[in-house]
């Protein structure tokens, strides 16, 4: 049995050109009426979507922000109509989605308690049967005979949670809504959720939060530009939304990389006065570029273990700097340098041919240098690069300050810089699950 | 559309409740609270009164005590235009509802017009206490029709309520218009003078196709011109015929419109 059932449901919402259509004057003395009736403009939510949840079932829905999820939920809701296909719930419908929608701030929490339950389908009895219930729930006994306006806004998401939940709904919605309280009360929640689960009920949930997902869905369905792009094992779907993500920011850290360097290459900015000392201010740097460019780095590239070059790497993995080099003439005093800075501008690694003794012989016309990291040991966050050739006595031929941009990701939520290759051990008295 | 005209009923419990919270947060906060219900009416009562006694002498023949002749008509009016008035905006100001609640939108509008038709009842009261201090008590017989004219003028204003409330969705100077029309609609019909005459007569056809002066002329009858039975109701029962269709019609409107709230409001 499916508790719900989407097939091939498209939404199309509509768009009233430049909004004339909301006075009736430009619809009656333009005789626009009829155009501004017609949409002039429309915007695909949803396309040819299509999932079925098992009841009982606790089905996850992820996705980018405008994906399209929070429509799926209010078709599901019955909320919005969808333009074409059928959607299908079996049972009671709750939908935590603006939670404590329809509370009246001038009166008091007992009396919204029993309107926002009506509204939800309760009766006066049923409500009254669970008042204490959902006043313990919500953390309000002292303050549930005070005005809804006096409520801070945790209160007032818990209330609103606590009757929804309380409405003993066959068919939970919930839309992002985990993050209302505290963290005992989100536990809370995740509980009842898991109380809900184990009575049979299905649950829908949309959210960001992929760990989420993860653990306590038994399937998932990830939509982008309102289309299914995957469904069924949330591990599964999880792992294709996060690849998809990373091309993103790969192509967005692309555009990025190549505006900085683009600023640099401008004359006001290459001809601007180089610092004193460049590395005295290797802490609090801003981007930039200087030099005589008598030797001119002309491309910087980040390459990945299997020689692409990539803006996004994973934590552990190999990677190189890569960077075209082109002497105007035979040069014999250079030092190649690279600097590496986390996003708050703090310098994680910096090193230089010269600190590592390599003594300079001759460079001439183009050449390549590479900069190889057998393990890229830090923590997920984004990083940018310093890369540089000068004199032995600090002389810029080119520098480049900060202008390259790479992002890296990890499965696992540490701080801090960097992530030491680790391994934990226990003696026999310490057990994991 | 009927299916949904059915599940109306089933909304009564929700309806019952949202009146009884539009007006018990109506007086929160203020220090004589429910009373301003009886003060607002009474106030009124009392500036009309001194304004036609003293300042402008009205001396129309049958209409004497004159305060109260008008009393009987402005307090449904007063009813009728700020229901109309409120509902106009209700679905905006409910959007929350309509866009984040599986929620009946019908409702809003609908509880807009009892919110006032429960005011009104408020104001009875004190319509009462001065027909007795001016010894100038109605027929009872008459009042037997009371309720019939408060039954049609509630169909009545429920179809127009309905219908400003879906079209101010799609067109938010719908409140504006109405505002002004209201005004205009007040002096159009025979509140402040009695219909009977020469002047009105003159114009009996433009008076006979407002809806309104039959509503105020039962009224009237009802409550004021003590002396002879109610001769206007033919005129009532067929309004409150054409209301029911009115109704109908502003139901279809709404239901039609429907789905179109959830993304315009």
């Amino acid at each position: 049995m499916n508790a719900i059932e989407l097939s091939h449901v498209s939404k199309i919402y509509r768009r009233y050109g430049g909004r004339q259509f909301s006075t009736l004057k430009s619809a009656l003395f333009q005789r626009s009426l009829l155009r501004d009736l017609q949409p002039s403009e429309t915007f695909p939510a949803l396309t040819d979507v299509s999932f079925r949840v098992p009841t009982g079932a606790t089905f996850g829905v992820i996705g980018r922000n405008g994906s399209g999820k929070s429509t799926a939920l209010k078709l599901v809701a019955g909320i919005t109509k969808p333009t074409s296909g059928t959607v299908a719930v079996q049972g009671r419908i709750s939908a935590l989605i603006e939670l404590g929608a329809g509370f009246h701030p001038e009166i008091s929490g007992r009396e919204n308690v029993f309107i926002n339950g009506i509204m939800l389908g309760l009766s006066k009895r049923e409500i009254q049967n669970r008042f204490d219930e959902i006043v313990e729930f919500a953390e309000l006994r002292d303050f549930i005979d005070a005005p809804v306006k006096t409520y801070s806004s945790g209160m007032y998401m818990r209330l609103g949670f606590a009757v929804a939940i309380h409405v003993d709904p066959d068919v939970l919605l919930v839309d992002e809504v985990l993050a209302v309280g505290d963290e005992g009360f989100t536990h809370k929640c995740l509980d009842k959720f898991a109380e809900l689960k184990r009575s049979n009920k299905t649950i829908l949930l949309v959210t960001h939060s992929l760990n989420l997902v993860e653990r306590f869905c038994d399937e998932a369905v990830w939509l982008d530009g309102g289309a299914n792009q995957a469904e069924g094992d949330p591990k599964r779907v999880v792992d294709a939304y996060l690849t998809k993500v990373e091309e993103g920011e790969d192509a967005l850290m692309a555009v990025t990389t190549a505006r900085a360097v683009e600023g640099a290459h401008a004359p006001a900015a290459a001809d601007g006065p180089a610092p004193a000392d460049p590395t005295s201010d290797m802490v609090h740097a801003t981007e930039g570029r200087w030099g005589s460019r008598e030797i001119e780095i002309t491309d910087v590239a980040f390459v990945d273990g299997s020689g692409q070059t990539s803006f996004v790497f994973h934590s552990g993995e190999p990677m190189a700097i890569r960077m075209k080099v082109h002497a105007t003439r035979p040069i014999a005093d250079f030092v190649f340098g690279f600097g590496l800075f986390n996003a708050d501008g703090v310098c994680c690694y910096g090193t230089n041919t010269y600190l590592e003794q390599m003594t300079p012989q001759a460079i001439e016309g183009d050449a390549e240098a590479t900069f190889q990291i057998e393990r890229l040991d830090l923590v997920e966050g984004t990083y940018k690069v310093d890369v540089a050739v000068h004199k032995i006595d600090g002389y810029p031929y080119d520098y480049h300050r900060l202008l390259y941009t790479f992002r890296v990701k990890s499965r696992t939520h540490d701080v801090g810089l960097y992530r030491p290759q680790h391994t934990w051990r226990f003696s026999p008295g310490v057990r994991f699950k | 559309m009927f299916a949904n005209l059915a599940k109306l009923f089933r909304y009564r419990g929700l309806i019952t409740s949202l009146v009884a919270r539009d007006l018990k947060a109506r007086y929160r906060g203020s220090v004589l609270g429910f009373f301003w219900s009886f003060i607002n009416p009474l106030l009124l009562l009392l500036i009309y009164s001194f304004v036609f006694t003293t300042i402008m002498p009205n001396k129309i023949a049958g209409v004497q005590p004159y305060t109260l002749f008008m009393f009987c008509g402005i307090l449904p009016w007063t009813w009728f235009s700020s229901a109309l008035l409120e509902a106009s905006g209700s679905l905006i100001a409910g959007g929350n509802l309509i866009k984040k609640v599986l929620f009946p939108a019908e409702v809003l509008p609908i509880v807009s017009v009892l919110a006032n038709m429960v005011n009104f009842f408020l104001g009875l009261p004190i319509l009462i206490l001065f027909l007795v201090l001016y010894q100038h008590l109605p027929n009872p017989w008459n009042l037997l029709w009371f309720p019939v004219v408060v039954v049609v003028q509630l169909v009545f204003t429920l179809a127009l309520a309905l219908t400003v409330a879906a079209l101010s969705v799609h067109f938010r100077d719908v409140r504006d218009i109405l505002s002004n029309l209201l005004t205009l609609w007040f002096f159009a019909t025979p509140i402040i003078y009695p219909w009977f005459q020469p002047e009105v007569q003159r114009f009996k056809t433009f008076f006979d196709v407002n809806p309104f002066t039959h509503i105020v002329v039962s009224y009237q009858e009802v409550l004021f011109f003590n002396n002879g039975p109610v001769g206007h109701w033919k005129w009532l029962l067929s309004l409150g015929a054409g209301s029911v269709l009115l109704f109908l019609g502003g139901f279809w409107l709404f239901d039609r419109l429907r789905d179109s709230f959830a993304e315009a409001v």
